[in-house]
C-alpha cells in the first residue's frame, strides 16, 4: 500500500483534482439548469410545467452511464469532438440536475404559499416574488439535500473512468492493472473518496438535524 | 431512417431484451440479498447494542460514501488476489449487494424508528416478548412506510447495474456496445433503444411506487 502512494502519488493527486473539479462543476451547472426546471414546474404556464415534467422524468429514469456514453460516442459523430472529461461532465450535469430540479421543487413547495400570495398582494411581479422571497427560503431548506446530491455527484464521477476522463478511478484502476496490487489499489482510491465524502455527509447529517 | 430500420431486426432486439432480462435478474437477486442483510443491518443499528451498533454504523457509512463502481472493481478485480474468484454476474450481485444492503439498512432504521413507540409498548404490555412484538407487530408497519423508499433505491439499482458493464457483465448496456461496435451506422439507433428500454421500466416501477406511497399511507 505504501509502495503504491509511494510511487503513484502524482497520478492520484491529479486523480482526485480532476474528480473535485468535475463534481464542483457539475454541482455549478446542474444547480442553475435544475433551479429553472424547478420554477417551470411551479410556474401558472402549464406548458413550462408539462417540459419541466419531461425534462425530470426522462433523465432521472436513464442510466448515467448511458447519458455520458451518449456525449462520449453519439455527439462527435455529430457535431464537434468532446473529450472524455467534458463527456462526464456534461453527463453528470444533466443527470445530476433532474434530480436537483426535484429536490428544489419540493424545497419551493414547502415554502408557505402565503409568502407568495402576499409578495404579490405587496405588488410584486411573480419572478420577483420568486426571486425575492420564495427562492431564498427554499434554498435554506434544500442546503442538506443539495449537500447529499453533491456526494451522489462524487461518488456518480466515477463514471468518468468509462470514458477516459482521468478522474480519480481511472487512474486508481490504471494503477491497479499495471502494478497487479489491486487490492491495496483499489484501497487507496477508496480511502481518497472516503475523505471527501464522508465530512460531507456528516455536515449534512449535522444540518439536518439542526433545522429540524 | 434506413439505419434505424436495419437496425431494429428481430435478432438485435432479441439480443437487446436478453440483456435486459440480464439486467433485471441481476437487480432482483441483489435487491433480495440487500433487503435481507439490509434488514439485519439496520435491526442492530437500531437495537443498539453496545459497540456492535457503532461499528455496524461507520461500515455502513463507509459503504454508502463509496462509489459503487469502485466496489465493483474491487469484488471483480480486488477479491482475486485474496483467492476469492467470481464470476461477472456474482461479482456484479455480490457488489450491489454491498452497496444496496447499506443503503437499505439506513431506509430500515429509520422506517422501524418511524413506527409509534407505542405500538412497541403495547404489545409489551400485552405480553409479548421483544422480539416477538418487533416481528408480530413493529416490523410489519415499519415494512408499510418503507416499500415506496425500496422501490425506488430498486429503480437506482437497475441503472446502477450498467455500470457493471466494465467487468463484461452481460446487461443491456454491453449488448447494445456489442451492436453499434459490429456497425457504426448503429450507434444513434441504439442509444435509443437503451435510453427507451431504461426509461420504460424505471418509469413504471417509479409509478408503482407512487401508487404504494397513496395506497400504503
Amino acid at each position: 500500500m505504501i509502495s503504491i502512494i509511494a510511487n503513484h502519488w502524482q497520478d492520484l493527486l491529479y486523480g482526485l483534482g480532476q474528480t473535485l473539479l468535475c463534481s464542483i462543476l457539475a454541482l455549478f451547472f446542474s444547480l442553475i439548469i435544475g433551479s429553472f426546471f424547478a420554477i417551470f414546474e411551479v410556474v401558472p404556464s402549464k406548458t413550462l410545467r408539462v417540459i419541466a415534467r419531461i425534462y425530470i422524468e426522462v433523465f432521472r429514469n436513464i442510466p448515467l452511464l448511458v447519458i455520458t456514453m451518449f456525449f462520449y460516442v453519439v455527439i462527435p459523430m455529430f457535431f464537434v469532438k468532446v473529450n472524455g472529461f467534458t463527456a462526464g461532465t456534461i453527463g453528470l450535469t444533466i443527470y445530476t440536475s433532474a434530480f436537483i430540479a426535484e429536490t428544489v421543487r419540493s424545497g419551493i413547495q414547502s415554502v408557505d404559499s402565503g409568502q407568495m400570495e402576499g409578495s404579490r398582494a405587496n405588488g410584486m411581479t411573480f419572478t420577483q416574488a420568486m426571486r425575492y422571497i420564495v427562492l431564498p427560503q427554499a434554498f435554506r431548506i434544500v442546503i442538506p439535500p443539495l449537500g447529499n446530491q453533491f456526494i451522489n455527484l462524487v461518488k456518480n464521477s466515477s463514471v468518468l473512468a468509462f470514458v477516459a476522463g482521468f478522474d480519480l478511478m481511472y487512474q486508481g484502476n490504471t494503477i491497479a492493472s499495471t502494478s497487479f496490487d489491486t487490492l491495496n489499489a483499489y484501497f487507496v482510491v477508496g480511502v481518497l473518496y472516503l475523505i471527501i465524502t464522508m465530512p460531507l455527509s456528516y455536515y449534512m447529517r449535522y444540518l439536518e438535524k439542526r433545522l429540524d | 431512417m434506413q439505419n434505424f430500420i436495419n437496425a431494429y431486426s428481430w435478432v438485435d432486439l432479441r439480443y437487446l431484451l436478453e440483456g435486459l432480462w440480464i439486467t433485471i435478474e441481476v437487480s432482483v437477486i441483489s435487491i433480495v440479498f440487500s433487503y435481507i442483510l439490509g434488514a439485519i443491518l439496520g435491526l442492530i443499528r437500531y437495537i443498539k447494542v453496545k459497540y456492535l451498533s457503532a461499528i455496524v454504523g461507520f461500515i455502513i457509512d463507509l459503504i454508502r460514501n463509496l462509489p459503487l463502481l469502485l466496489i465493483i472493481f474491487f469484488t471483480y478485480f480486488g477479491l482475486p488476489n485474496i483467492g476469492i474468484r467470481l464470476n461477472p454476474i456474482w461479482s456484479s450481485i455480490l457488489a450491489m449487494s454491498i452497496f444496496e444492503s447499506a443503503m437499505l439498512a439506513e431506509i430500515i432504521r429509520s422506517g422501524i424508528g418511524a413506527v409509534d413507540s407505542g405500538q412497541m409498548e403495547g404489545a409489551r404490555a400485552n405480553g409479548l416478548t421483544y422480539w416477538q412484538a418487533m416481528w408480530h407487530i413493529v416490523l410489519p408497519q415499519a415494512q408499510k412506510k418503507m416499500i415506496p423508499t425500496i422501490v425506488s433505491q430498486f429503480i437506482s439499482l437497475i441503472k446502477d447495474t450498467s455500470l457493471a458493464t466494465i467487468i463484461v457483465l452481460p446487461d443491456l448496456m454491453y449488448h447494445a456496445q456489442i451492436i453499434y461496435g459490429q456497425n457504426s451506422n448503429y450507434i444513434l439507433p441504439m442509444f435509443l433503444a437503451l435510453a427507451v428500454m431504461y426509461f420504460v421500466v424505471c418509469y413504471l416501477l417509479s409509478i408503482l411506487s407512487h401508487y404504494l406511497e397513496k395506497r400504503l399511507a
